[in-house]
Formats: C-alpha cells, structure tokens, sequence
C-alpha cells in the first residue's frame, strides 16, 4: 500500500472515532420521545396539524391538550417550549396537564411547542442533550432543546428574515425561532405553518386568553416579567401586584413594543380576540459569562461568576448563593398563569376560568417540580402521550 | 430497499412537505461532498489538505445523513 493511502487510512479512522458516537448521540436525542401522562382533567387530545395542515407529518408536528370543563366559561391557551432550551415552559405546562381539573371554562395546552426545536441541540455552547428532573417513583428524562427548529427541518435559512405580514428584516435566523414567525401564514416556511396553528387554535376556539411561557437571562432587562400588550396590561398589572402582595416575589410587568414583529405578544394580540401575555423566569444557564453549562446549572441556577456579578449589581434579578433552582421558576410560572385567569375572570365573569388541583409557587418550591409528576409505568398506557 | 420516507425521517414523510429549495440545497450539499471526496483521494503529497478536506466533508455528511 502507498504511504499516502496508510495516511489517508489513519484519518479517516480518526474521524470516524469521533464521527459515529457523536452521530449515534445526536440522532438518539432527536428520536427521544417524552412521555406525558394525560391527568384527570385531560379530555380531547389532537394534532396542531388539525388546524395548520401544512404540519401533518413533519418533526414539527405536537400535540395539543384540551381539558374542557363541564361548566362553560372562557377559554385558556397555554404555549410552552416556544423556545426549547428555557425548560420551566416545558415543566409548567407538564404540572398542569398531569393535575389541573378544569371546572368551569376550557384549558387548551401545547406542552412542545417548537417541536424540531425540542430536537435540535447546542453543541457550541456545550449543552447537554438531557436533564433530569428527580421525582418520587425515579428520575424524569427530557430532551434539551434549542432556542430555533432544527436545520434538518427547516433549511435553508434566508441571508435576511422578511417578516410576514409586516415585512419587517429580522435576523436570518429568526426564521427558525417560534418567537419571531407570528402571527405565521398556512403555506410559509415551516415555523410560521407552527405559529399560523396556534393561531388558527385561538380564532376557532375563540380562546380569550393566551400564555407563552419562556425563560430569560439574569442579565437580559426582560426576565422575571410579565410582557403584555396594551389590551393585556391590566390584568397583567393586576396579576404583578397580586402575586408580590399575597405570594411574596417579583414579576413586573414589561410593556410589548408595537414596532417590533414577529413576537407572540404582539402578533396575538394585533391578529386575533385573544389577550397575549408573555412570562419570563431567570434562567442562569443561558446567561453567557457562567462556568459550563452543565445540567446542574440548568437545574439549580447556581454560578460563582453571576454572583460575582450580583454583587456589582449588573443583574436585572436579585441573586444570592441559592441560585434559581427549577422549583422556583416552575412556581412562579404556575402562580403567575393561575392569577392571570383569576384576574380574568373576575373581570369577565360570565368567561371565567376555574382552574384546581394546580400547585401555586410556594408548594412547588416545598415539594419540587418532580412531585407533580406521575409514573408512565403505573398509569393506563392510552394516558401516554409521547412528545 | 430504503425508501424516500426512511432518508426523510421528520422533514417530509409524506414526501411533499420538504420544499424543493430544501431538496436542491442536499442536492448541493451532496455535490460538494463528492468534490471534498474526489479531491481527498487526488490528494498525493499535502497531508494539511488531506485533513481539511476532511474536516470541511463532516457537516456535510451530517447533514446528508439527516443526522445534524
């Protein structure tokens, strides 16, 4: 054999070692499926696809869970993984499907909203594929996402994002991101078909209210906020103050700007009867001058370099050495979503919304997140729902 | 026999939901990779040429695989 070909031999051996693996990793984290045990208040589930056809099929295809009431009432949409690396969405919606009983009114959730992006991964940044929440029957797996879709389901990406309707230049990979393609077109690229179901979720089902929940830098002036649009704001105020007076932490309210496009809390509101509001709860893992990003600091929020930082007071959150564990931000999201309704429906009694068996943040606190999970393995298997 | 659908797993298994933008891009994709491919195995002397002809196949492949 010639020199240049045991070479040759040599690197391709080389690469193949860290290509395989590597390959073998990334496909099983985009073929993971999270179980999701429908709970007692859970009555239809369907497709987003039922309402944006273009879907049917691809990896952005999720499920959409309704828990209807037997009393009539408003109705609620909760929107959560928009983007797939601010997990407490996830974990919120999750808490509330496995719990919640509707009494009066009907709650509509998507748990994985941003579906490609709950599959799609940061290598760059070092995320984990996983994380695991603790709870009473063992330890509960999911899949690490990503801010955008995949790139295996939606590529290329433009050198500019024309925004649609409003035509407004966002960055190229704002075309990917679930929080930039609102209000969405039935025939766009793929992420604005996903925004354009949600949509179509709020004006057939005349939903009153709606909730994209996300997760926010330390560092960022937009986190541990409530965004609400103009027609929102009220209630959203009502909810800051009610929530700080009765439950003891900070979420105030952030006004949605009119000239900037593409966001849920603009759009919804601007396209549709729906009143949006946007929830944001520090996430210390995504803030970038962190130590690495390691699934411990996903879950307990802890960092020697921000609490240095805290001390120089260049957070926009207060800091302290217990970090922001997942417990609290899960509470605060279940706490914020159950006044907003409350705050709703006292304003439009004859569209309430009667929501129970929803933990409010101190329990979720007291108790973990993983309490509020149950077993796929004890449960009836048609209860299983794979996301 | 892998099918259309087994390469397309997620984007398009029903076949029409991948746009042909998307479709003429791995057509590209595969293009280039056959290029790096050929050019590597040209290659007689440069082993720095060797290696990044090799780098640059990798997200190609990737992508080409439906992996990344």
């Amino acid at each position: 054999m010639a020199e240049e070909w045991k070479i040759k031999l040599v690197m391709i051996f080389i690469v193949v070692i860290f290509m395989v693996p590597a390959s073998i990793q990334f496909y099983s984290h985009r073929h993971y499926r999270i179980p999701i045990v429908a709970g007692p208040g859970v009555s239809k589930v369907t497709k987003l696809s039922e309402y944006s056809k273009g879907l049917r099929r691809t990896m952005a295809e999720t499920n959409v869970f309704f828990l209807e009431g037997k009393e009539e009432g408003g109705k609620a949409l909760i929107i959560a993984n928009t983007h797939s690396n601010e997990p407490s969405a996830l974990l919120t919606a999750l808490v509330f499907i496995e719990n919640a009983v509707v009494d009066k009114g009907t709650l509509i959730i998507i748990p994985c909203f941003n579906n490609s992006g709950s599959r799609n991964t940061k290598p760059g940044d070092g995320y984990p594929l996983y994380f695991e929440i603790p709870t009473e029957w063992g330890r509960k797996k999911f899949r690490m996402g990503n801010r955008n879709a995949a790139p295996l389901d939606q590529w290329p990406d433009p050198d500019v994002y024309i925004h649609y309707p409003d035509r407004q230049l966002l960055s190229y990979i704002d075309v990917r991101n679930t929080n930039r393609t609102w209000p969405g077109r039935p025939n766009g690229p793929l992420m604005e078909k996903v925004t354009y179901g949600a949509m179509q979720i709020m004006r057939k089902e005349k939903v009153d209210i709606a909730f994209d929940i996300h997760g926010a830098e330390t560092m960022f002036p937009v986190t541990n906020c409530i965004v609400a649009p103009e027609k929102s704001m009220r209630i959203a105020t009502m909810t800051s103050l009610t929530v700080k007076a009765k439950e003891g932490f900070d979420n105030h309210v952030e006004p949605s700007p009119s000239g900037f496009r593409g966001l849920s809390h603009r759009e919804i509101g601007d396209y549709s009867d729906t009143l949006p509001f946007l929830l944001e709860a520090p996430i210390p893992f995504l803030d970038q001058p962190t130590g690495p990003k390691t699934e411990k600091l996903l879950l307990d929020g802890k960092d020697p370099f921000l609490l240095s930082l805290s001390k120089k007071k260049k957070l926009f959150v207060p800091y302290d050495e217990t970090g922001w564990p997942m417990a609290k931000r899960v509470g605060q999201h279940c706490s914020v979503v159950l006044e907003i309704m409350h705050q709703y429906s006292r304003k439009f009694p004859e569209r309430a919304i009667r929501v129970r068996n929803v933990p409010r943040y101190a329990e979720v606190v007291k108790n973990g997140v993983g309490h509020y999970f149950h077993n796929p393995e004890k449960v009836d298997k048609d209860d299983i729902y794979y996301n | 026999m892998r099918t259309w659908s087994f390469w397309c797993v997620g984007a398009c298994d029903g076949g029409d939901a991948m746009p042909i933008i998307m479709i003429l891009y791995y057509v590209i994709s595969a293009y280039i990779a056959a290029l790096l491919i050929w050019n590597f195995i040209q290659e007689k002397k440069s082993v720095n040429n060797m290696i990044l002809y090799l780098l640059v196949l990798i997200p190609l492949i990737l992508r080409l695989l439906r992996i990344r």
